[in-house]
């Protein structure tokens, strides 16, 4: 049983992790229905310059907050500089596009910090955090920072004058112009917080995973699978599918494992779970390929 | 009366289809001015001109001052309200939020509130419906929220494209006749393009008649409907 909680513990650290990253490609989908595929690239580096920060001296949330400003600043400039002259280009160079941020950010990273593993601090205190035998002190925190996050995004976009002005901007972009919203500003802006929130994924899980450059390589395919079972449109499906993924492949390991203990036959296990997340994603496209909180866009012919 | 709005040698590029041909006119300082014409003639052409929707070559200016080539969202801070075709309603918003998107760049929030009840004041239907999503609203309230909308900007011009396109006769009359006092009591300009001929000429006190992109006739609204082909043409009497 003790052993049951702490996988849905686990799973729900990662859970949040997917999330945010997630969330990240659900706002630049909605507002571009273009997929970043090198948010998580961009992620990663962000994590290495909070790394690099924190190596010249500065504590972790500082480096914290500076990285993630410095994302929000680099999403912003990758969008006015890079995607502003291909507004009007097809899918297909825009994809090729971000392959090319994602093999950028990596070997950048790569040239300046190296390919070695490198350990990554955790900011909770072990003493008292966390709950002894259900969940470790960095699994909640990640949890708690994640939500935290989520929560400020949430009133932002609720609530804020810039933020609904960005909601209209991504749902009809031309309308928003006749009201006078500067689009092509809110897009850059869009950019801006989903690298933002890509860093808080990757300085969160860095703790989990150790920091190299090909880090968020599976985790971006787990928040792909997120955001595909929340519905690829819908922010707040993406966090709910970020969790259930989270917690449904620590569950199934669970599940292979207690087999295995039981019969001794080895069916599925920790080595799986990334299979999972892709069968996640195959289930998901064939059965209901608008999610599970998703709308179901209708066209007539 | 000074000209709010003079347009001069208008043309209008899709891609290579050119759709304008030298269009001009005049919308006097608070008057109503209607473009009539058959569908295909660039009504709807002329008024994305206007907001810089599509390619275009040759003068408008507004209140004096050149605006051709500028941005639409800068176009439509100048206060010039463009109320779309299809009404541009932000479907996955609410009523509130489709009101107050139109008002998200002004920091007087006591106005902003005093404005939009002002608006409920032209459309009380709006307010029982104002935490509704706007995509569950009816064509009727979409086109009542498009124009409250177009006021939540201030404008000193708004131009409507076919605000009776799809609407119940009763619908359609009753949008009018809030046009009217639109005009009348918060001295907004406007430029109506309208299938529906005869009412627009009821509403304005000048017309332009469009065919092909080009201007075919002008003159007050009067003059235009006793004119005999357009009586043939587009009124159908």
């Amino acid at each position: 049983m003790e052993q049951f909680t702490q996988q849905v513990a686990s799973g729900l650290a990662n859970g949040a992790i997917y999330a945010c990253v997630a969330l990240a490609l659900v706002m630049i989908y909605v507002s571009t229905d273009h997929i970043n595929f090198a948010q998580g690239e961009m992620a990663m580096f962000s994590t290495y310059i909070s790394w690099q920060l924190m190596s010249w001296g500065l504590s972790f949330w500082t480096a914290f907050i500076a990285a993630v400003a410095f994302s929000f600043v680099l999403g912003v400039i990758i969008e006015r500089v890079i995607l502003r002259p291909l507004h009007n280009a097809p899918v297909l160079s825009i994809i090729v596009v971000f392959i090319g941020l994602l093999a950028i950010c990596n070997s950048m990273a790569g040239a300046i910090w190296s390919y070695l593993i490198k350990e990554f601090p955790s900011p909770f205190p072990k003493s008292s955090f966390g709950i002894a035998g259900v969940i470790g002190p960095h699994q909640l925190g990640v949890v708690m920072v994640t939500l935290i996050v989520l929560g400020l995004l949430f009133v932002f976009f609720r609530y804020t004058p810039l933020g609904l002005a960005m909601r209209a901007a991504a749902q009809n972009p031309q309308m928003a112009r006749l009201v006078g919203v500067r689009v092509d500003w809110m897009l850059a802006l869009g950019w801006g917080l989903a690298a933002s929130v890509g860093a808080v994924a990757g300085i969160m899980v860095a703790h989990i995973v150790y920091l190299d450059p090909n880090m968020m390589g599976g985790i971006l395919l787990y928040a792909f699978a997120s955001a595909l079972v929340g519905g690829i449109s819908n922010p707040g499906g993406a966090v709910v599918g970020g969790f259930i993924v989270g917690v449904l492949e620590n569950m199934v390991a669970f599940a292979g494992n207690q087999i295995e203990k039981v019969t001794g036959v080895y069916i599925i296990g920790n080595g799986e779970k990334l299979t999972v997340a892709l069968i996640i994603v195959i289930f998901v496209l064939t059965v209901k390929p608008a999610g599970l909180f998703g709308r179901v866009v209708v066209k007539r012919v | 009366m000074a000209a709010l709005l003079e347009v001069k040698g208008l043309k209008a590029f899709y891609g290579q289809t050119q759709s304008l041909y030298d269009i001009g006119f005049e919308i006097p300082n608070g008057g109503i001015t209607t473009l009539l014409g058959a569908n295909g003639a660039g009504k709807t052409t002329t008024l994305r001109a206007i907001c810089n929707m599509v390619r275009t070559e040759g003068t408008i200016r507004f209140d004096g001052k050149d605006i051709a080539g500028q941005a639409t969202e800068e176009i439509v801070r100048l206060r010039i309200a463009h109320v779309p075709d299809g009404r541009g309603t932000f479907t996955t918003l609410t009523v509130d939020e489709n009101l107050r998107v139109a008002a998200y760049t002004r920091r007087d929030k006591a106005a902003v509130q005093a404005d939009l009840e002002r608006v409920f004041g032209y459309f009380p239907r709006l307010k029982e419906r104002l935490q509704q999503q706007a995509g569950t609203l009816s064509g009727g309230e979409q086109q009542m929220l498009a124009i409250a909308r177009a006021l939540m900007l201030r404008p000193r011009l708004m131009l409507l494209d076919e605000p009776s396109f799809g609407l119940a006769p009763l619908i359609v009359v009753e949008i009018f006749r809030i046009l009217r006092r639109i005009n009348e009591d918060e001295k907004v300009s406007i430029l109506l393009v309208e299938q529906n001929a005869a009412l627009a000429l009821d509403l304005a006190t000048h017309a332009y008649l469009l065919e092909t992109g080009r201007v075919v006739m002008s003159g007050p609204s009067a003059v235009i409907k006793d004119d005999e082909n357009v009586r043939k043409s587009y009124l159908g009497y």
